[in-house]
């Protein structure tokens, strides 16, 4: 086809999948590829390199389901961000989360809502959610190499697939697992969900849903020291997204500062501190 | 191998020119309207499942005609092109110039290098923050290339599109507006009107809240957005020439 224009993978490739055709055409682009075998073999090395993100937990309530994180990045003891964002839309029916290795967690974002908006354009019609999760439990599979080396990435993946909330939680093998009810993922992970199966209903609201969202993750930076809680002096406060059928929205910033307030005042009650 | 009677480059380009504009000539046209809402892409297209009108990007629409396997191609060669720059760089590094040359060079390649030239026409628009900054390219079968800011047409009949868009279209047309022109226009091509079933209607929408600007219009939005513009005169050329070949 010459030597201008589009290079001839652009016009002969057959994948709808955005990482394929770049493993094809730009493989240079890709995280993975640019990494493995640059780092160190000893997992303990390269996990002290890169910040760290830490709790996300995810729940259904009546008509969606949320997903909600905290906004600490840790490297071994410092705290790295306080203002890191862990839960983004991955189109606009779902919603993904991410705990580990900050730098790739975020860029696998990045490929994976590429990767759904371009099969869309591609094929005209978005994928179902289980092929999101399935397309999402191969990339994280493509990652094995580096999650060995100590560069884990686990995401948290949640959205409605045959009209009811669903939630999809992961290994760094790529295995995919469709949790009910809730779910939380990330080093405070074991606080969260303790507080998630003492506080979720069947029948929460979105605002109820919210508020015990925020509380696991009280009990998660309670409990975990690379978990942040609500920072009341610099305001900073969880990030919520919510999926209901119409579509993914993040929750009012002011109704979770609100939402975290009442956390931490009813906490302080009774002189339990 | 016996010795091949000799052509003159001419006559061969010329062959190729004709070849290739007598199967766009074929098809049915598209036009793409510049309005105040957007850019609006409007089809003739009785089809709902093979497309002619697509996104490529935030703010990039695609419109085709010709041989629909040559600009399906085109359009996920294209959609390819915006996605890696995008991930490669940053979504706002991705433009309608840099993907029309592209297109521009590959369809320039296929004609001067290849047995057949591509049967199709392009159109790549790129939505601006005002009316005054959209850019729509025309892309031709040879990889010539026509900018153009207010609309532009192809396909069959385009003389007669050019005509009454020229006499009619206006800067700051409300959507229900340039939808109905863009509808008129396609049936002045044919002197016919074009039933709504059979439009294919996109929007790159000027307000639209997220990155994505790219809209489809679906038939039953289509007849409410086209139901207060009823009594639209027919086609007002009708001693324009006849079909291009």
């Amino acid at each position: 086809m010459g030597s201008t224009g589009f290079p001839p993978p652009f016009l002969t490739s057959t994948t709808s999948s955005f990482a394929e055709f770049a493993a094809q055409a730009a493989p240079h682009v890709l995280p993975a590829r640019r990494l493995e075998g640059i780092v160190s073999a000893d997992a303990a090395v390269t996990a002290g390199l890169a910040p760290h993100g830490t709790t996300i937990v995810a729940l259904t309530y009546s008509g969606g389901v949320l997903m909600a994180g905290d906004r600490r990045a840790t490297v071994g003891h410092t705290i790295a961000s306080r203002t890191i964002e862990k839960v983004f839309p991955a189109d606009s029916q779902s919603v993904i989360g991410i705990a580990g290795t900050a730098g790739l967690a975020l860029e696998l974002v990045r490929l994976f809502q590429l990767e759904l908006e371009h099969y869309e354009k591609i094929e005209g019609t978005p994928l179902s959610l289980e092929g999101k999760a399935n397309r999402l439990a191969a990339m994280l599979r493509s990652n094995l190499g580096l999650a060995i080396q100590g560069l884990a990435v686990v995401p948290l993946f949640a959205g409605i697939g045959d009209a009811r909330p669903r939630i999809f939680s992961f290994d760094v093998t790529g295995g995919r697992y469709e949790e009910v009810e809730h779910h939380s993922v990330g080093s405070g992970s074991g606080f969260a969900r303790g507080a998630l199966k003492k506080l979720w209903r069947p029948d929460l609201g979105r605002t109820d849903a919210i508020r015990v969202a925020v509380e696991a993750l009280y009990d998660a930076a309670d409990d975990d020291s690379a978990t942040g809680g609500p920072d009341l002096g610099r305001q900073i406060f969880p990030v919520v997204y919510t999926v209901e059928a119409a579509g993914q929205s993040r929750a009012d910033d002011d109704l979770v500062r609100r939402t975290a307030l009442d956390v931490v005042a009813a906490r302080a009650e009774g002189g339990r501190a | 191998m016996s010795t091949p009677f000799y052509v003159s480059p001419e006559q061969l380009i010329k062959d190729r020119a004709d070849f290739a504009r007598k199967g766009i000539a074929r098809g049915r046209s598209v036009v793409v309207l510049g309005a105040e809402a957007g850019i609006v892409l409007v089809a003739e297209n009785p089809s709902t499942a093979l497309r002619k009108i697509a996104e490529i990007y935030d703010r990039i629409g695609f419109a085709a005609v010709g041989k629909y396997n040559e600009f399906e191609q085109l359009r996920q060669a294209g959609v390819r092109y915006a996605d890696l720059r995008g991930y490669s760089y940053d979504r706002t590094d991705v433009s309608a110039r840099g993907l029309t040359n592209a297109y521009a060079q590959t369809l320039a390649g296929v004609f001067t290098t290849e047995s057949k030239p591509l049967e199709v026409e392009l159109v790549v628009a790129e939505l601006g923050a005002q009316q005054a900054a959209d850019q729509l390219y025309r892309i031709s079968y040879d990889g010539s290339v026509a900018d153009e800011s207010d609309w532009v047409s192809i396909g069959g009949g385009t003389e007669r599109i050019a005509q009454l868009l020229s006499a009619e279209w206006s800067p700051g047309l409300s959507l229900p507006q340039a939808v109905a022109l863009g509808r008129k226009a396609l049936g002045a091509s044919r002197e016919g009107t074009v039933e709504v079933d059979s439009l294919e209607v996109a929007l790159l929408d000027r307000a639209a809240p997220g990155r994505r600007t790219f809209r489809r219009i679906g038939h039953a939005e289509l007849a409410q957005l086209l139901a207060p513009e009823r009594g639209e005169p027919g086609p007002q050329d009708e001693q324009a020439g006849e079909q291009p070949e």
